[in-house]
């Protein structure tokens, strides 16, 4: 029942010479990820542009109170094609859909809308998503893309977790995301030839630990701070004015949950539909299935982890499920839903105590599941220091990094009081 | 941390602690745990200056020759810190430590600055809260709000005390209590009511907002300069608290709690100066530049400049003055929010008299005062054949002084600029308090944009930026002229920009690139925010701009640079409301003016009252002016019976008003089983029938909370953990506290991702808020710990799913356990009730409609969503609409079309889809408008007001969007929608 408008389609042919352009969200993650895409025959071009254009651009071609992460994807976007680099008539633009209630869902609408405003409505517009929306002729999203797309995560889980464990405490500066770098470039290369094994997969990440536990560190004690919050503010650097590197010159240790839990997460309120309304009850078992598997990959990440005995781990994710008890009902679904909630628990599980809570303004699921959540935890965890930080084009780095460092300064005076 | 108080007690060295805020510097130094020397001063932005001004002064104290240790705090201090490489602390964590030290059994710390505002919970699990980042009830909104009432702050303050009673003002954001306030001051209410209510409004903001549910009490300790300097302020935190003299400490450090603190935290330093050493560190601290964009300049140079101003020059009306005038002249006056202006034209409209002034909080003073200078300038001589007033105060001043006309702003600036240039295409106009833009099309006004509360960053915001700087608005503008790099400020609302000039003030920008930057962030703002422009070539080539705030070279300039080509700005710019009045006064007035002549006005009294209207629900607060010979005008009120007049006799169907007399007549049931509650906001304002049917059927008693007041809103405002979210929601507090006051055994309000479906939509989702906010109030609302809140997950498209999931959640809350065939049964009766009351509603909706065709009346959709019909939400607007001749339906109520409109968005919200619907039926009838209402905060409808709009251009019909929030203030709701009559009868002529 969506509109009869005719939007460009992306035929097969044009799978051979346009360049897709695709927008940044974890760097490394998404890295890999381009390369899958040419592996399969696209040409994928993940898009680095930042700073004031970016933002300009949003501005100008999207509805200034929509949320803030549309309007920085599609700036980056619409940046990307003013930017002259490619021909406007021979490339395709893709954006993340995941069809929730939130208005998140909306962005390729808004896409579209900003391409007609900008003169590019003859752009076609690609949707990433799994439940077989607006699908195009010449993008298939098939299982075994899905698959291979799978690894880039738990790669990119396991590369930033390894990262921001050491990059604290290096000691020669900047080797622990050297050492990122180059291993993003040999997965991508590895993950773009051949088959995969899933051996050869759990080899990597023994490789990837020793390589990590040879960076020679300072031992001495760090604040850990956790971030949580509406996944693109929490995960980009664009989106968070780079907090993770405000934190790290801060003296401070970045616990950043991983992309993995966000796709479980997804898998889950699929369940949850079944289980609390009643839907999709023949989908069910094979949701089950999916469910079943990628928390088993997770498992056997976690394992290998706990056998090499250096780094910390992430948290089995039906563990992270059953921290929301007494807390957020599994039927909150929209945005990043009972899932944020479960972060900031788990983080506190794991003792870390202080976190910081993103969100673009006005996030309306945040409201909820974020500050609506904040003081039966506190309650319940009276040492855990919680601070929301809403982003906004017009919000600015001295208000974000001044509540910032009220937390840091609380730390830091319980850190030597305990 | 254990605190070393012997670090601070130590003759060995001196300890200073530095805080900058955002306005002002305070340096205290410190003895061995004596203060030796303090000082609070502005520092205008020049804080590397003013830090070391005040550390000049203190040479002498130190003279000994003992090291000093210092540390530097405060917003506005950390870019300076880092220069010079000196130890910084966090303000708010300075505070708890000097809190600590001096006043140990302190609970709670309220600290109000220049533009933060925090609580420090000291006992019982520390905490300390700042505000975010959309929250104005601060030292800075205090200062703007005496500039807008013409007051110092220590008048202001003194006016307080003399306070009879308080107005409600919006406490969220010092935007929307300005827009509040406007109203209050024209409408003749009392300065010393509304001083207090600002200070009011100022304590609540701090409670909701920061205190978010936990309790204020104890021994509570208040700091900070305005806390220091307004003993009206001091008084409201202490009546409302409820604390005594002995719980309620003002100490004498009170503005310096932040540099002790600092000193404290100095004196924990390894490092420390000899003061030769520090004076020099200071001074050669170059500030890097941060990364605060920079524009180009205005200018390039002088001479660019003269060109400029010799074109503007050109475009004026021949001034002739009235001394040598005789003849008929039309009088035209605007009276505005923030200035009155007059017009005096011939007939051919030569100004023969122009006045233009702030109205100082009483316009009608002002122009008492002009009436009476003109009639004495005119005599006999000149002959005033007509007058016409506008603008905020149109109809006080229509009353008043018996105008002959009233017109709509908007088409008093559109006679006006047709007057510069018949064929303008786009008018946009900046005010002190409004920015209202408009296109034309066939000669008639097209689409009307104005600025919505949130971004009324205009005019009167550079100036109370220039007077809180220290400058005067005009020559604080002209610094902007030639500066060399403009900060670039974006283009967000008024407390947004405070902080982008603190950031830009941080990286060293200077005061003149700052007031450049200003004026770009105002055209911008206006572009972008209010207008929504993609393109200059959107706006037209024949532009025609004006408002006093175009005066100003440096926004004019900005404009035209932003936009890529030369516009017309008439020399008259800050007057074409007046102007404009005056020509459509030249217009319309035929016979005998009635304006008050000579004798009146010497005999011309205003007395003024506040009162409550008793009339309805809405309870509008009143305004009762009196006039000589006793004349009254009431203001205030949103329907006709507040003003006392009589009803016409016809009353317009209004499909608002018949829902709410529906839910009146299911208020209340009793069952032998309990009751529940069910709270009357959000999604219950659908689903109530429906779930009401349910638990009667199962044999429970059922209480509806009842409409919303503020009142309501207040009592459940302590628990709001988002300051952020829609009024819609917060108030769903106030409605929750009510139901517990009644006592009902247990209160329901279910999450439902889905809504129902009306298969009209893509999917059927509730909005994030709707579905999910029973999880925030069962964790923030303390006071249902004792009622039994049940908010299961439920699928009310499923009547077997749904009986299920009902008879577990009643047996697991209330341990009743009932039989499938029960559940059934109930769920049955559900939707039985509510195919009723929704089929009731269309019937009634098309009895509307065929009132309206038949007796020849507008009808106007008045869309949103189900709780819009509120009336604490809708504030009456469907009164005013009513008033105005309209029949007022609901978007619920038309019988929809059989296909669903196209729409170019995923259509997956119920609510929306209607909505869709609904513009889809007004665009396509020429006699229905279309007007949404919209929550403000509510980020669903920043996709459905685009969408709806496109509906309605598509058929090339008018789109009126209203933005709603606590705000009371109805002034710019009803310029819409007499523009959009206005806009209507124009197209009737055509």
């Amino acid at each position: 029942m969506t509109s009869a408008n005719s939007y460009p389609i992306f035929t097969t042919e044009m799978k051979k010479d346009y360049t897709i352009l695709v927008p940044t969200m974890l760097p490394m993650h998404f890295k890999i990820m381009e390369g899958i895409l040419n592996s399969y025959g696209y040409k994928a071009v993940l898009l680095e542009n930042t700073g004031r254009a970016v933002k300009d651009c949003g501005l100008k071609y999207v509805h200034n109170d929509t949320c803030y992460p549309a309007l920085l994807v599609i700036g980056q976007l619409i940046d990307a094609v003013n930017s002259g680099k490619y021909d406007p008539h021979k490339v395709a633009l893709m954006i993340c859909q995941t069809g929730g209630g939130c208005r998140a869902s909306n962005y390729i609408s808004l896409l579209r809308k900003a391409l007609q405003k900008a003169g590019y409505e003859y752009i076609p517009v690609l949707s990433f998503n799994i439940n077989g929306m607006e699908s195009q002729p010449g993008f298939k999203i098939t299982p075994a893309l899905l698959h291979r797309m799978l690894y880039a995560v738990l790669y990119g889980d396991l590369l930033m977790l390894l990262r921001n464990q050491c990059r604290p405490y290096e000691v020669n500066e900047g080797e622990a995301q050297a050492l990122a770098d180059r291993w993003t470039k040999r997965l991508t290369a590895e993950m773009t030839s051949g088959s995969i094994r899933y051996s050869h997969v759990k080899d990597n990440y023994r490789a990837i630990l020793r390589d990590f536990a040879k960076i020679k560190l300072n031992r001495e004690n760090k604040v850990r701070v956790g971030i949580v919050g509406e996944i693109f503010v929490k995960f980009s650097p664009l989106g968070n004015n780079n907090l993770e590197d405000f934190l790290y010159q801060e003296g401070a240790e970045v616990v950043m949950p991983g992309l993995l839990d966000f796709c479980l997460y997804c898998v889950t309120n699929n369940i949850m539909d079944t289980k609390l309304y009643g839907i999709n009850r023949i989908k069910e078992p094979i949701v089950k299935l999916i469910f079943n598997f990628l928390t088993g990959k997770q498992r056997d990440l976690i394992n290998i982890i706990k056998a090499h005995g250096v780094f910390r781990g992430p948290t089995p994710f039906d563990h992270t499920i059953s921290l929301t008890r007494g807390y957020i009902g599994m039927g909150a679904k929209m945005g990043e839903g009972w899932l944020l909630t479960a972060e900031m628990l788990e983080l506190i599980d794991q003792g870390v105590e202080n976190i910081i809570c993103t969100q673009p303004f006005g996030c309306l699921p945040n409201h909820i599941v974020g500050k609506g959540m904040m003081k039966p935890i506190k309650e319940r965890h009276p040492g855990v220091n919680i601070v929301a930080v809403d982003y906004d084009p017009g919000a600015t780095k001295i208000n974000q990094e001044n509540r910032i460092k009220l937390m840091l300064a609380n730390a830091a005076s319980s850190a030597i009081s305990a | 941390m254990s605190m070393k108080i012997s670090d601070f007690h130590c003759k060995d060295y001196y300890c200073l602690g530095v805080d900058i805020g955002s306005t002002t510097a305070k340096v205290v130094l410190v003895d061995d745990g004596n203060i030796l020397y303090e000082c609070y001063e502005r520092h205008f932005s020049q804080v590397r200056q003013k830090t070391l001004e005040l550390v000049k002064r203190l040479a002498s104290l130190v003279a000994d020759g003992r090291p000093i240790k210092v540390a530097i705090s405060g917003s506005a201090g950390l870019g300076m810190a880092r220069a010079a490489g000196l130890p910084f602390v966090q303000e708010v964590f300075a505070t708890g430590e000097a809190v600590k030290l001096l006043e140990p059994d302190t609970s709670v710390v309220i600290e109000l600055g220049g533009e933060d505002a925090k609580v420090l919970f000291l006992q019982g699990g520390t905490e300390e809260r700042m505000n975010g980042s959309c929250a104005g009830g601060t030292g800075a909104f205090i200062d703007q709000m005496a500039t807008l009432m013409n007051v110092t702050n220590e008048e202001m303050d003194e006016l307080s005390l003399q306070a009879e009673r308080l107005y409600p003002i919006a406490s969220r954001c010092g935007v929307f209590a300005k827009t509040d306030i406007q109203p209050l001051l024209n409408q003749g209410a009392k300065k010393s009511d509304i001083a207090a209510s600002i200070y009011k409004a100022v304590v609540n903001q701090t409670i909701a907002g920061l205190a978010q549910g936990r309790r204020i009490g104890g021994k509570v300790m208040f700091l900070g300069g305005p806390l220091y300097y307004c003993r009206g302020l001091r008084r409201s935190f202490v009546e409302t608290l409820g604390l005594d003299d002995e719980h309620a400490i003002f100490p004498e450090y009170g503005r310096y709690a932040v540099a002790i603190g600092a000193a404290l935290y100095a004196s924990r330093q390894n490092d420390s100066f000899g003061y030769d050493e520090l004076v020099s560190t200071l001074e050669h601290s170059t500030q890097e530049r941060g990364e605060t964009h920079c524009l180009p300049p205005l200018f390039e140079s002088q001479s660019d400049y003269d060109e400029f101003c010799a074109r503007h020059s050109a475009d004026s009306v021949p001034e002739i003055g009235l001394d040598g005038y005789s003849g008929k002249a039309y009088l035209g006056i605007d009276c505005g929010s923030t200035t009155t202006k007059l017009a005096l034209i011939s007939d051919k409209c030569e100004l023969l008299y122009s006045y233009y002034s702030s109205n100082r909080g009483n316009p009608v003073e002002i122009i008492l005062e002009q009436l009476r200078i003109l009639r004495e300038k005119c005599g006999d001589r000149v002959e005033i054949a007509g007058s016409a007033v506008t603008g905020y105060g149109e109809e006080l001043i229509l009353h008043a002084f018996h105008v002959d006309l009233g017109l709509v702003e908007t088409m008093a600036h559109f006679t006006a600029a047709r007057h510069f240039n018949p064929n303008v295409e786009f008018i946009l106009d900046i005010g002190g308090q409004d920015i209202k833009c408009f296109k034309v099309r066939n000669n008639a006004i097209d689409s009307i944009m104005l600025n919505e509360a949130c971004s009324s960053g205009c005019g009167s915001f550079i100036e109370t930026f220039a007077k809180s700087m220290g400058y005067e608005i005009a020559e604080f503008s002209k610094l902007g002229l030639f500066a060399k790099a403009p900060v670039d400020l974006g283009s967000r609302c008024t407390v947004f920009m405070n902080s982008s000039v603190k950031q830009a003030q941080k990286d060293g920008a200077g005061v003149e690139d700052i007031s450049a930057g200003l004026s770009v962030s105002v055209v911008k703002n206006a572009l972008y925010k209010v207008i929504r422009a993609n393109s200059a070539d959107e706006l037209g080539r024949e532009i025609v701009v004006q408002g006093g705030t175009f005066y100003n070279d440096a926004v004019l300039r900005s404009f035209e640079l932003e936009i890529g080509h030369n516009v017309i700005r008439p020399t008259i710019a800050g007057l074409m409301g007046a102007f404009g009045a005056a020509l459509h006064a030249m217009e319309r007035c035929t016979g005998a003016s009635t304006l008050l002549n000579a004798e009146e006005l010497a005999a011309f009294t205003h007395t003024s009252k506040a009162t409550t209207c008793r009339g309805c629900t809405n309870n509008c607060r009143l305004t009762i002016n009196t006039f000589s010979g006793g004349e009254r005008y009431i203001s205030g009120n949103k329907c006709e019976k507040g003003a006392g007049k009589k009803s016409s006799g016809e009353e317009l169907p209004n499909l608002h008003e018949y829902k709410r007399k529906k839910f009146e007549s299911i208020m209340e049931h009793t069952g032998k089983r309990g009751t529940i509650g069910l709270p009357l906001a959000l999604g219950m304002y659908e689903t109530a029938p429906f779930w009401q049917a349910i638990f009667a059927e199962l044999g429970f008693g059922v209480v509806l909370s009842g409409f919303s007041s503020r009142e309501l809103y207040a009592k459940g405002q302590y628990s709001i953990p988002s300051d952020t979210a829609c009024y819609p929601a917060k108030i769903m507090h106030g409605h929750i506290e009510t139901l517990i006051e009644r006592g009902v055994d247990a209160i329901f309000y279910p999450c439902l991702t889905y809504n129902f479906d009306e298969g009209i939509s893509d999917n059927h989702y509730n909005c994030p808020v709707v579905a999910y906010y029973s999880e925030l109030l069962s964790h923030n609302m303390d006071s249902l710990a004792k009622t039994k809140f049940i908010y299961p997950y439920l699928n009310v498209n499923n009547a077997h799913e749904l009986a299920l999931g009902l008879g577990k959640c009643l047996s697991e809350s209330l341990g009743i356990k009932f039989s499938q065939r029960a559940l059934k049964n109930a769920v049955a009766a559900g939707y039985a009730a509510y195919g009723r009351w929704m089929q009731d509603i269309r019937r009634e909706g098309t009895r509307a409609i065929e009132y309206a065709r038949a007796n020849g009346r507008r009808i106007m959709v008045l869309a949103g969503r189900p709780y819009h019909v509120d009336p604490e939400i809708g504030h009456g607007i469907d009164k005013l609409a009513t008033a105005l001749g309209f029949v007022v339906v609901s978007e619920d109520s038309i019988v929809l079309p059989s296909e669903p409109p196209e729409v170019s968005v995923l259509n997956q919200w119920t609510y929306h889809a209607r909505l869709y619907a609904a513009a889809q039926y007004a665009a396509e009838h020429r006699d229905v408008e279309l007007v949404q209402l919209v929550s403000f905060g509510c980020g669903v409808d920043a996709i459905t007001t685009d969408e709806v709009r496109a509906i309605m251009e598509k058929h090339d019909r008018l789109y009126t969007q209203i933005k709603i929030d606590e705000i009371t203030n109805l002034g710019a709701v009803t310029i819409r929608l007499r523009s959009l009559l206005g806009a209507i009868e124009a197209n009737k002529e055509d």
